[in-house]
């Protein structure tokens, strides 16, 4: 085990102090730390994050392993600061029974660069039909507590409410993807006056707000937890500002892209010479309008919503060099989020770096009943440690990543911050800025 | 002009100057052999991923007046179906040697994404991607529309305060959104009608008037009014109940033409749906110029191909 002594890092409450990293966990915090043999960490000026816990990541195996690996999104994650993933049911097979999740928790655990929490799906196949496996994964070795079908509402009611009613027995939580499929067939981007120009099928908003209003009823109804992936309406803001008002068990996710991408992007208008119809910036839910983005920061910053999640969909080139109807949907963000969060909200005085813990890694952690995350910096805590340079600006690009995926929508944009350190239960897998070798990370 | 892929982004100038040089081509038409050298050894490739014969034909008896060779790739039969990409057959047709492309593709911005990437170097023409544009049908139909108001005397003459009512699935239609940006450009006021659910989100902010009411626009007396197809495909869609009733509410039918002012011209995109969109007798009456359109069609594809292929400016082309 390595060890590991972090110097006058800033928390996020703003205290400076040295971290002691020994055995796995915060073995001391205090001034003037010393110990023989340690690895010394120069963390002056750096801010120390709890190690960033992603509830949205698609890590494509198994299955696509062309887009994503284990390894390489969890590569990807250090890259970012993130120290756990919650990879997404929507692999080949999916993950709707306890071998697959097993499986792919696994995987995680024997590359060492980050935890890895597999989503079970809510119905067998992402079909929509019948209920998977939730109690036999609940009850695998990989725990499983956050189920979805992400990529896919779960649009039948009634399914919806017995799936609620189910994961309640295993303290699990049904992480809606709201987007109701028939207002929404075909459809390529954000509905408006833009998509009626572009000739591109529209996405209305109440596609979204309907199931989400929907949900909300639901769970309060049966009376169980449900979270909603990737918000990305100023309606949908309305609703569940409305639903937390009224006692309802419901938490919220964002994601960084929208929190700083409009649909403007599509067809930037200021600029008639820049290609339009650019498949990078296609993505479920579409990018929205200016005033979206406003209403889910403030949404963030009054705690409306509660997370940043990345929704790191990796895709090879060939499925985004291409029409935009043909175009998959997805953008990776796993090495961007921080940035981008910082980009968006602190940096404009949204959000302090203590909320930035909150939104990034106590609360993703508390939805996915993941442990280990509750009292970060601790003395006896696990060691999930993210070091962030607020200082740092530079231009994103596809040196900026490392997961199989070059799908990011922010080559050539200059974002603030950079993820010096990540240490992942007392491991550096990201130290000097540097990603570290398999062989340096891997348990096995 | 390097490529054409919009109307959109058309000036008032270089669209006079197409209509001006298709005004030339229009009288190669009338020769005994209608034909120029202007494009010999060029060639010109006719890329459809979508099946439209009259558009093709026109392209491709365009580019034959004007000499240049013409190779058709049809996604029917070909490796489309097996799954062959916009990149991978652009490139293939470009290794053979194509000057320039006419790319007709179901994905909305097909041609702007061919003409913005690295992939190929000749030279793009929209021949209709989606639902969003169909240039060259826009510059055909103000072409008719000025030869119809100015006749011989059309050269150099815009369509300023021209009044056109474009009638049915505005919002399906690439011919509709060709023609409110090309129609406004030149100066025309633009009247859509149809019914809600076929009229685009945020048509408010589009350079045109709208309403739902045909016999309204009728009664308003514009100087053309163009009926758009209605596909099969929306017939059962929950746009409206059925054929019948769009047929009475928005159907150019006899009685609503019998009530048009006497120089109203009739236009139409073609391939009509005789009975549903508009009546026979209106589709065959004196007034109707939806044979001119086909016409003019070709002219309008000789002058943007050798427009693209000669890489001029169409201004300078034209003076």
């Amino acid at each position: 085990m390595t060890t590991l002594l972090i110097r006058g890092a800033q928390l996020p409450d703003g205290t400076r102090t040295d971290l002691l990293i020994d055995g796995g966990v915060v073995a001391e915090r205090g001034d003037g730390l010393t110990k023989l043999g340690a690895t010394i960490v120069d963390a002056d000026g750096l801010v120390a994050l709890p190690g960033l816990v992603d509830l949205h990541t698609h890590l494509r195996e198994p299955g696509f392993e062309a887009s994503e690996t284990v390894l390489t999104g969890t590569r990807a994650a250090a890259a970012g600061g993130f120290t756990a993933v919650h990879a997404m049911a929507n692999t080949s097979p999916v993950q709707d029974t306890a071998g697959v999740v097993e499986q792919v928790a696994s995987l995680g655990a024997q590359h060492g660069y980050a935890t890895v929490r597999p989503v079970g799906a809510v119905t067998v196949g992402l079909a929509g039909e019948r209920l998977s496996e939730i109690g036999a994964m609940a009850r695998s070795r990989a725990a499983v507590r956050v189920f979805s079908d992400d990529g896919k509402c779960v649009a039948d009611a009634l399914l919806m409410r017995r799936a609620l009613e189910y994961v309640a027995t295993f303290d699990g939580v049904i992480a809606q993807h709201a987007q109701e499929p028939r207002l929404t067939e075909g459809a390529q981007m954000n509905e408006g006056a833009l998509s009626s120009e572009l000739g591109l099928a529209g996405w209305p908003a109440v596609a979204e707000e309907a199931i989400i209003a929907r949900d909300v009823l639901l769970a309060d109804a049966v009376g169980a937890r449900l979270h909603i992936c990737h918000l990305s309406t100023a309606g949908s803001v309305e609703v569940v500002r409305w639903a937390k008002a009224r006692g309802i068990r419901v938490t919220a996710e964002v994601t960084p892209h929208h929190l700083l991408l409009t649909e403007q992007l599509v067809a930037d208008a200021s600029d008639p010479y820049l290609p339009r119809y650019d498949a990078r910036f296609k993505v479920n839910p579409p990018l929205r309008r200016d005033e979206d983005v406003h209403a889910l920061r403030a949404a963030l910053a009054d705690g409306t919503i509660d997370i940043v999640a990345t929704d790191h969909a990796p895709h090879p080139v060939e499925t985004k060099e291409c029409a935009w109807q043909e175009a998959s949907f997805g953008m990776v963000g796993l090495e961007s989020a921080l940035s981008v969060v910082q980009a968006a909200m602190v940096d404009t005085g949204l959000l302090e770096w203590s909320d930035v813990a909150r939104v990034l890694s106590r609360v993703p952690a508390e939805i996915g009943r993941l442990e280990g995350y509750d009292a970060p910096f601790e003395p006896g805590s696990p060691a999930h440690l993210t070091l962030v340079d607020p200082a740092a600006r530079s231009v994103f690009g596809p040196g900026s990543l490392r997961g199989k995926g070059v799908n990011s929508p922010y080559f050539g944009r200059e974002l603030p911050g950079r993820v010096i350190a990540t240490i992942h239960a007392g491991v550096p897998t990201v130290l000097e800025g540097v990603l570290r070798a398999e062989e340096e990370v891997s348990h096995g | 002009m390097r490529h054409l892929l919009t109307t959109e982004t058309l000036t008032r100038a270089d669209a006079l100057a197409i209509l001006d040089v298709a005004e030339d081509m229009a009288e190669v038409a009338t020769r005994a052999v209608p034909k120029l050298p202007t494009l010999r050894g060029r060639t010109v490739a006719n890329v459809f991923f979508e099946d439209s014969t009259r558009t093709r034909l026109s392209f491709e008896t365009a580019a034959k007046r004007l000499s240049a060779d013409v190779v058709t790739f049809s996604a029917k039969g070909s490796s489309v179906s097996k799954g062959e990409s916009l990149k991978d057959t652009t490139q293939t047709l470009a290794a053979m040697g194509v000057d320039a492309m006419v790319l007709r593709h179901s994905a909305s911005g097909a041609a702007e994404v061919l003409a913005a990437s690295d992939w190929i170097d000749a030279a793009v023409v929209n021949a209709g991607d989606g639902t969003h544009q169909h240039p060259t049908q826009a510059l055909l139909d103000a072409f008719t529309l000025r030869k119809s108001l100015h006749g011989d005397a059309s050269r150099g003459r815009d369509l300023d305060g021209v009044r056109v009512t474009i009638v049915g699935d505005v919002l399906h239609s690439r011919v509709a959104r060709s023609n409110v940006w090309l129609l406004a450009t030149l100066g025309a006021h633009v009247h859509l009608v149809g019914p809600r659910t076929l009229l685009p989100v945020g048509v408010e902010t589009w350079p045109v008037t709208t309403g739902t009411d045909l016999d309204e626009a009728i009664a308003a007396r514009p100087d053309a009014v163009m009926m758009l197809r209605v596909q099969q495909e929306r017939m059962h869609a929950a746009y409206f109940p059925h054929e019948r009733e769009y047929s009475n509410v928005w159907g150019l039918g006899d009685d609503r033409l019998d009530r048009l002012p006497a120089d109203t011209i009739v236009m139409h995109p073609g391939p009509m749906n005789r009975g549903l969109e508009i009546s026979a007798r209106a589709a065959d009456s004196p007034r109707s110029v939806i044979l001119d359109q086909v016409a003019n069609g070709v002219s309008i594809r000789m002058a943007v191909l050798y427009l693209v292929l000669s890489g001029s400016d169409p201004r300078e082309a034209a003076a």
